[in-house]
């Protein structure tokens, strides 16, 4: 069973996790355009490499940010998220 | 022994044909690139070469012919879709199935057994009436069946499938399986005939773009000049489209399967359960060949994980409980390129002479043929076939999505 690190509650199963996707910043909605827009809602970036992502540990609803290679199935970090520096 | 075999041992070299021709070097230029030799990119030189003449073309492949995910499905083909451009263009897959061993004179064991969607609840049944008057409309055979026409089909089932009972299901009698290799080894076989070349070991690493088209494509064996170039390579479509900067939804997520070892025949038919996450046919040589549902992460490589065989072989058991002494013998996984509709990814780009034949996510097996055919199609008249007019890459920045996800094969 591969682990992963809870910010909050340590290392669990990764049964445990949901996984939420690669954060991706949001245009602004009111002044984006409809091709900005449709960018922003559909496309991704599936080529491998490191990315940021959002997961939830879900028996305690935890939120937070994971550092993942995608390509090699490892996790690097996982922190708690604290705005955009 | 045959005394043919004494051939084998007198002569230095192969005294049979090879099934390939074997090429050291890349030509120069080339009419058409097919980047990816799986049943998609074979098929498509296979189709350009017979039908249209087209036959200066070089096959790319990084790792052996038909080992992607034409080597890692679970051989299944059926065409009992949900929306109207999914219908028709797997209908014509399916006909074309049926006579292409006799095209390719080689044996792809091309099985009818009949294909259940098992249906566990009252949501589940709604969908299969909705599939069922779809195809219907389609001259399609779909048939909603009740649990008795289960049971009878697959008499070892246990309705009550663990606290989760069958409530009836979709029949679709065309549903069948075929040798998945077979097919790549066929396509391949018959474009290597027409003169086009295959490449294996060969990656691409480049690809050259002057003024919006495609000029050429770099490669580890060396530059190749081309306008055309067609892309038909599944998991690793992304790292393509990014050497061309080309945005696109494709996400890669590994789809996990494994066989059983073989067992004497009991299960004729193909059963499909959505609410159960599985898929079970029965080989000819006897294996149970399984599936279950997408990994829940991003991962782009084919490892295999522990988590998938346990949690697939204890849904098993709630439907076969018989089953339990037999032993997993082998698991696997490819990559997945998913769609936000699950629906593919097919025809001319916004870059020229740059085709794309991506995004078949969890369903590209059975879409081998027709795939081929509507591609080499495309490639030739530099226009989209009509019936991918529903799958072009363009549908999302006009937010006009296709909407398969109900006739997914189990919920993802």
């Amino acid at each position: 069973m591969k682990i992963m690190t809870c910010p909050v509650n340590g290392p669990r199963a990764i049964t445990e996790f949901a996984y939420g996707g690669e954060i991706r910043p949001m245009p602004n909605p009111n002044t984006a355009s409809d091709d900005q827009w449709a960018d922003y809602i559909f496309n991704r970036n599936g080529a491998p490499g490191m990315k940021r992502e959002w997961w939830c540990h879900t028996p305690s609803n935890t939120w937070f940010v994971a550092e993942r290679d995608t390509e090699r199935d490892l996790i690097m970090r996982t922190y708690l998220y604290m705005g955009e520096a | 022994m045959p005394w043919r075999l004494l051939r084998f041992a007198l002569s230095s070299k192969h005294p049979e044909p090879r099934m390939f021709t074997r090429h050291d070097t890349l030509k120069p230029t080339y009419d058409v690139v097919i980047i990816g030799a799986g049943g998609h990119g074979l098929a498509a030189a296979y189709y350009l070469a017979r039908d249209h003449g087209i036959t200066n073309i070089c096959v790319l492949e990084k790792g052996y012919l038909g080992g992607g995910n034409t080597g890692r499905n679970t051989t299944i083909i059926r065409s009992n879709y949900l929306t109207p451009e999914g219908v028709k263009f797997y209908d014509e897959s399916v006909r074309l199935w049926q006579d292409l061993s006799q095209d390719f004179d080689l044996n792809l064991f091309y099985s009818n057994r009949g294909h259940f969607t098992l249906a566990h609840t009252d949501a589940a049944m709604r969908t299969s009436r909705w599939r069922a008057e779809v195809n219907k409309h389609y001259g399609i055979e779909s048939e909603v069946v009740g649990p008795e026409f289960v049971k009878k089909t697959a008499p070892m089932i246990d309705l009550a499938c663990g606290g989760a009972p069958i409530l009836g299901g979709l029949y679709h009698a065309p549903g069948a399986v075929a040798r998945h290799d077979t097919v790549a080894w066929g396509y391949g076989r018959g474009a290597d005939l027409r003169g086009v070349e295959i490449h294996q070991r060969t990656e691409v690493t480049g690809i050259d773009v002057v003024g919006g088209k495609v000029v050429g494509v770099q490669t580890s064996k060396g530059r190749i000049a081309t306008t055309k170039v067609l892309c038909a390579v599944a998991g690793s479509t992304p790292r393509i489209l990014k050497m061309i900067d080309v945005r696109s939804p494709l996400y890669i997520h590994p789809l996990q399967a494994m066989v059983s070892e073989p067992i004497k025949p009991w299960l004729d038919t193909i059963l499909v359960s959505g609410s159960l996450h599985i898929y079970i046919s029965q080989s000819s040589r006897g294996e149970l060949v399984m599936g279950a549902s997408l990994d829940p992460y991003e991962v782009q490589s084919t490892r295999s994980t522990l988590d998938f065989p346990e949690g697939l072989a204890a849904h098993m058991l709630d439907m076969f409980p018989f089953l339990s002494n037999v032993k997993v013998m082998r698991q696997w996984a490819g990559m997945a390129d998913m769609t936000p509709d699950f629906a593919p990814i097919m025809g001319k780009t916004p870059v020229e002479g740059f085709y794309l034949d991506a995004g078949w996510g969890t369903w590209g097996f059975k879409a081998t043929p027709v795939c081929g055919k509507t591609m080499s199609w495309t490639v030739a008249n530099d226009r989209n076939h009509e019936l991918i007019t529903g799958f072009t890459l363009d549908r999302f920045r006009d937010y006009a999505l296709t909407g398969e996800k109900g006739a997914a094969s189990v919920g993802h």
